[in-house]
């Protein structure tokens, strides 16, 4: 691959993540519809959606103020922003430096921060009620998703994402490493927990009292829910892809069919969270927090086997 | 064969960890089971040469057929025969346990590196993984209130103490290896006997209510 | 040397004339003083550093022991700044809120303040171990007499007990532990006490010792009760003061005593970086339980000096594993972490503090939507709460990431146990930056948001221009010093290669590398600004010349909602206290309703502090109860007082001469 190549190739991936990510979870929905023996929505359902609320008015509570427009912006800007530094395909992310996880994570709780203080702007108690389990959840799901990175570090030998997703899974798999099984494991349950999926948090629920994510935005109309819908359409692709370089991290193949193996794991990984939302019914809130913990240890693991086969 | 034995090790300590945290006693029971099939699986792994010789496979089939199939069935009969509540009762919480397990593993792989017994060359993570199993097994004897989690926790600690004597095998005396089994499905037929006494004697199976049999 | 001298004659000069002059002189000398001392001796700081010249003073002494030794290095420059720094901001805003109080407290008040801002400033630069026991003492007394400025409240006169009772039990260690190694040799200066220590046997007991005392002063867990008490107390620039500079002087003494005593054993970077991560996460757990918008920042102070501990003992550990490169990474955060928490946490404090002016009350239950009635200080505040959590581009983050690389580094280069250990800290670490967002967004999410939830918070309202003007100074620091890290990392590497002894050229190569990093880092981090931006504008385009209504929110077509009823602290925090178990310290009394016309019912929640109540209660109920049953031996009888005199006097004797 040439110089211009290996620049533009991870620019080209980032702009059709940007476009596919809606797709994604067009696909989740499709999954669940068939799964439960519907039709289900089309497959473009969010991109109508999307279009549909950009094109809209807005009403806004009287009690907001300024802070109430920080979690549509800065929401969809972090996770933008975390994007560009997510590898895709074996390829480092647009931006890849040692230790880019960190940013990610933090930039991914700044805009984590900003829909909290949007939700807890409108003065409801259902918002504030679910800006505090997603902080909750969020700061449980941190120490899982850093012990995981901590253990693909570990094991495949430097603090890059790219780094970290690079290698060969081929050859993890012939070897049967653990670690790597563990700690993609570990991270699709952080999938979960963070983009609001069954078990932690049901998107399609339609009683305030059981919601976290959604409850958040109840008073977000217009543009607003749009940029919203399209920071989880992004933010569930961003997660996917991580969890597609543990499984996938690098394929010979060129170019394109690289490129349509990514994709085609990004999208497999949509129908398994669709599996996973048909298959299991929503875990007690109090029960979640256990969740986590589990997958925390799952991670942790991995890593303690990687630091004694280093060691021995 | 030897290819297998390391990732068996690793699901041998995530099931330890599943024992330690489960909330239900039905889970608790089919996890033990699933600690026997891999406990089956990996008599077969360890075996030498190539492929595995007629008798490695009659002991595997015994365990198997023992650990993995007949203790849950009778687990559960137990448990259906004494219509228990169907969760765990803790003492300590289910985090809490996890954690317990983790240092159980740290402690072992620290025993691993301490303990070079000599002559003896264990496969890679067969020791930490048999102590784990060993030690989570008594983390649950003295952190659950029901006498058949106390069981499960027996049956897990001799799980990891075969685990341990597995490579030991002197692999011609099979006949040996039978009779510890045949021992042992005596002692947990027995226990569950004490269990059903416990159970009509205090009308519950909380071993708290021991303290009562003091003078 | 001579610029700081002035800078400190300015600073005690104002403080002591304004304790001479009456009336509006009287009142301005002290601040006025402190302020242009300040600025002074912050200029001479950064010509220091920026020429790289570390100048020396010995003076005489008219004392038997010790010497009046002064002197500069990397790490004493560097612990300098948050002295000076918030010693610019913390009188700027005590000039505005302290306009209305009484003349006679105000002018001690700066007295002691002066003597404070001095005292600290001399323990960062003093070279002789009975010099800076000296300073430390004045240091430690001097915020007694300002925690107490409200001295009719009781709770107020029993937080500044509580501190004076903490500082000097650790400074109890402290001169246990110099004159230990002042005796192995055989004097208190400190070039004579670093070259003694190696040649001691056992070290340990010296490093445990000052661990006590320096982290008692520092907030490190299970020493920090003083904390939480006394910042609550203080008027909110002392309480800024203390938590932005005044524990530093923990920090710094760790810091030198690991330089002194030389490159010890690899476990007491374990050590420090186990304590450190107790105190991030217990100050946490603990911190997000609170109801109180000042003890909830106090528990934050805990937190971040556990981060400052955590990355000096994960420098410790690297160096001693032979990872130059880590060490200095892990300790230049440690160290920026520092300068960090000394701009927003001030900046906060001051937030909070303008909060209590305007509202009366910094209870979180009785606020709400202060952004639309204090504009101002909810945008500093917001800004202070970003910084805090480490939010990219804010200054907070780079002192993490610099500590996460460290770790991160040597959890990669490191074997077994430091590897596991470095791992954790890690780990641990990103608990704490998840449990930070969540204390912080309830702190200014619950205050400043929604809707007001008292009348008091109605009428809340903006503070004055010098308070407003001192919050800014400090967040302009945040972002500056978010800007400013790439460089700031050079500058601090001279430092950070002292405390982990690091040779030169190794941490000289180890910043560089650092340096570009950090540049790609600020590079990657600025998309989230220039995007947010875009977005923004893009939204107020979208929304231009459409219907725009407003409403109510949203209340689920229930009919008379009241302010009441929102998400308050205790609910906010309940789905984390109550998955981090006994930790949080919530403790719930719960009467509830009874019968088909109850009476009264309530849900209080309070979070006492857990080692408080589980450790040092019970420990001085036991020492006074100790004390009751000797009240005996104070009989009042003069004759038998002297007899006891002589009786020991005689055995004294005989046991000497025999």
């Amino acid at each position: 691959m040439s110089g211009l190549d290996a620049l533009l190739t991870p620019l080209a991936r980032l702009v059709l993540a940007l476009a596919l990510a809606p797709l994604l979870l067009g696909v989740v929905n499709r999954t669940e519809a068939l799964v439960a023996g519907r039709r289900g929505k089309p497959l473009l359902q969010v991109y109508f959606d999307v279009a549909k609320l950009l094109r809209k008015g807005a009403v806004f509570s009287t009690t907001t103020t300024w802070a109430f427009g920080l979690g549509p912006t800065l929401g969809l800007a972090a996770t933008a922003a975390a994007l560009l530094l997510v590898p895709q395909g074996g390829l480092p992310g647009p931006v890849s430096f040692s230790g880019d996880f960190i940013l990610l994570a933090y930039l991914l709780a700044a805009g984590r921060l900003a829909t909290l203080l949007s939700a807890l702007d409108t003065g409801s108690s259902f918002e504030g009620m679910g800006a505090s389990r997603e902080a909750a959840f969020a700061a449980l799901a941190e120490p899982a998703l850093f012990l995981a990175l901590a253990a693909l570090a570990a094991h495949r030998g430097g603090l890059s994402l790219h780094a970290m997703l690079a290698g060969s899974a081929p050859g993890d798999l012939a070897a049967l490493e653990p670690a790597p099984a563990l700690a993609a494991l570990s991270l699709f349950v952080v999938l979960l927990a963070e983009n609001c999926r069954i078990p932690v948090d049901d998107p399609t629920t339609h009683l305030e009292l059981t919601m976290v994510h959604e409850v958040m935005v109840l008073d977000h109309g217009g543009p607003d829910l749009g940029l919203i819908e399209y920071a989880a359409a992004l933010k569930l692709w961003l997660y996917c892809a991580l969890v597609a370089g543990v499984l996938l991290p690098s394929l010979p193949g060129g170019l394109w069919p690289d490129t349509l193996a990514v994709l085609a794991v990004i999208l497999g990984l949509g129908v398994a969270v669709g599996l996973v939302e048909s298959a299991m019914a929503r875990l007690r809130l109090n029960r979640v927090p256990q969740l986590l913990t589990w997958a925390a240890a799952l991670s942790a693991l991995a890593l303690i086997l990687k630091v004694w086969e280093a060691g021995s | 064969m030897h290819a297998f034995v390391e990732p068996l090790m690793v699901l041998l300590v995530l099931v330890n960890l599943g024992l330690l945290s489960v909330r239900r006693m039905a889970w608790c029971i089919r996890l033990a089971g699933v600690q026997g099939a891999l406990l089956g699986l990996a008599i077969l792994a360890l075996a030498p040469g190539a492929e595995p010789e007629p008798h490695v496979w009659y002991l595997a089939a015994a365990v198997l057929a023992i650990k993995a199939l007949a203790f849950p069935m009778f687990l559960r009969r137990t448990m259906r025969t004494l219509h228990l509540r169907a969760w765990v009762e803790p003492y300590i919480g289910y985090g809490l346990s996890l954690l317990a397990g983790l240092a159980a593993l740290l402690f072992s792989l620290w025993l691993g590196s301490r303990l070079a017994i000599p002559g003896l060359h264990l496969p890679p993570l067969l020791f930490p993984a048999a102590f784990t199993a060993f030690f989570g097994g008594l983390t649950m004897l003295v952190s659950r209130k029901k006498a058949l989690t106390q069981v499960v926790g027996f049956l897990a600690m001799e799980n990891g103490i075969f685990l341990f004597g597995a490579p030991t095998l002197a692999w011609g005396s099979t006949w040996m290896e039978l009779a510890v089994l045949l021992d042992v499905l005596v002692a947990v037929f027995v226990m569950g006997i004490v269990v059903h006494r416990i159970d009509r004697t205090f009308d519950s199976i909380d071993v708290g209510l021991f303290c009562s049999l003091r003078d | 040397m001579e610029l700081f001298l002035c800078a400190l004659v300015l600073i005690l000069a104002g403080g002591s004339l304004g304790l001479v002059l009456r009336g509006r002189t009287g009142r301005l000398a002290g601040p006025l003083g402190i302020l242009a001392g300040s600025g002074l001796g912050l200029v001479a700081v950064l010509r220091l550093l920026a020429r790289q010249e570390y100048p020396r003073l010995d003076l005489a002494w008219g004392l038997p022991v010790g010497s009046f030794s002064l002197g500069f290095d990397p790490l004493t420059l560097l612990f300098l700044l948050p002295c000076f720094g918030l010693g610019l901001a913390c009188p700027l805003y005590g000039l505005g809120a302290l306009a209305h109080e009484p003349e006679r407290k105000v002018r001690s008040h700066w007295f002691f303040f002066s003597l404070l801002v001095a005292g600290l400033a001399l323990v960062a630069v003093a070279r002789d171990g009975f010099c800076f026991l000296l300073a430390w003492e004045v240091m430690s007394l001097s915020p007694f007499f300002l925690v107490s400025f409200a001295d009719e409240k009781l709770e107020v006169r029993e937080a500044a007990w509580t501190y004076l009772v903490a500082s000097h039990l650790g400074v109890l260690a402290l001169v246990a532990m110099f004159a230990w190694l002042a005796g192995a040799a055989g004097s208190t200066h400190f070039d004579a006490l670093a070259w003694a220590a190696p040649q001691l046997a056992h070290t340990w007991p010296l490093f445990l010792l000052a661990l006590a005392g320096f982290g008692a002063k520092a907030g490190l867990a299970p020493l920090h009760v003083w904390l939480p008490e006394a910042h609550p107390a203080a008027p909110s620039h002392v309480s800024a003061f203390m938590s932005g500079a005044l524990i530093t002087a923990g920090m710094y003494g760790v810091a030198r005593i690991l330089v002194l005593l030389g490159p010890g054993p690899a476990w007491w970077g374990g050590l420090l970086l186990g304590l450190g991560l107790l105190s991030a996460l217990l100050g946490l757990a603990q911190g997000l339980a609170q109801g109180q918008m000042k003890r909830l920042l106090a528990y934050s102070s805990v937190e971040n000096a556990g981060i400052v501990f955590l990355g000096l003992g994960a420098a410790h550990l690297a160096a001693r594993g032979g990872l130059a490169p880590a060490a200095l990474l892990a300790a230049a955060g440690a160290l920026l972490h520092v300068l960090n928490h000394a701009l927003f946490k001030g900046l906060l404090f001051l937030g909070a503090g303008a909060v209590l002016h305007g509202a009366g009350t910094v209870e979180i239950s009785s606020l709400g939507g202060l952004l639309k009635r204090m504009p101002r200080t909810g945008a500093l505040f917001l800004a202070g709460t970003a910084a805090l959590a480490a939010l990219p581009p804010f200054n907070g983050f780079f002192s993490e990431l610099l500590i996460y690389l460290g770790l991160g580094q040597a959890g990669m280069g490191l074997r077994s146990a430091g590897s596991l250990a470095a791992w954790g800290g890690m780990a641990g670490l990103a608990l704490a930056g998840g449990l930070a967002l969540a204390a912080l967004a309830k702190a200014f999410g619950l205050a400043f948001l929604g809707e007001p939830r008292t009348p008091a918070a109605t009428r809340a309202h903006d503070p004055g221009r010098a308070e407003l003007a001192a919050m800014l100074l400090l967040a302009l620091g945040c972002a500056g010093m978010g800007l400013a890290a790439p460089w700031l990392v050079t500058v601090l590497a001279p430092a950070a290669a002292q405390v982990a002894h690091l040779p030169g050229m190794a941490a000289l190569d180890a910043a560089r590398d650092a340096q570009s990093l950090l540049r790609t880092v600020l590079v990657a981090a600025l998309p989230l600004p220039v995007l947010g931006l875009f977005l923004w504008a893009l939204r107020r385009r979208l929304l231009a010349g459409r219907p725009v209504g407003s409403s109510p929110t949203w209340d689920c077509g229930y009919a008379r909602p009241a302010a009441t009823m929102q998400y308050g602290p205790a609910s906010f925090a309940d789905p984390l206290a109550s998955a981090l178990g006994p930790a949080s310290g919530i403790q719930h009394d719960l009467a509830r309703p009874q019968g088909l016309f109850p009476r009264r019912a309530w849900h209080r929640v309070a979070a006492p502090d857990l080692v408080l109540d589980a450790v040092f209660r019970p420990a001085f109920g036991a020492a006074l109860w100790a004390a009751e049953h000797l009240k005996w031996l104070q009989h009042g009888r003069i004759p038998l007082y002297v007899l006891s005199i002589l009786a020991a006097l005689v055995a004294v004797l005989a046991w000497v001469l025999a």
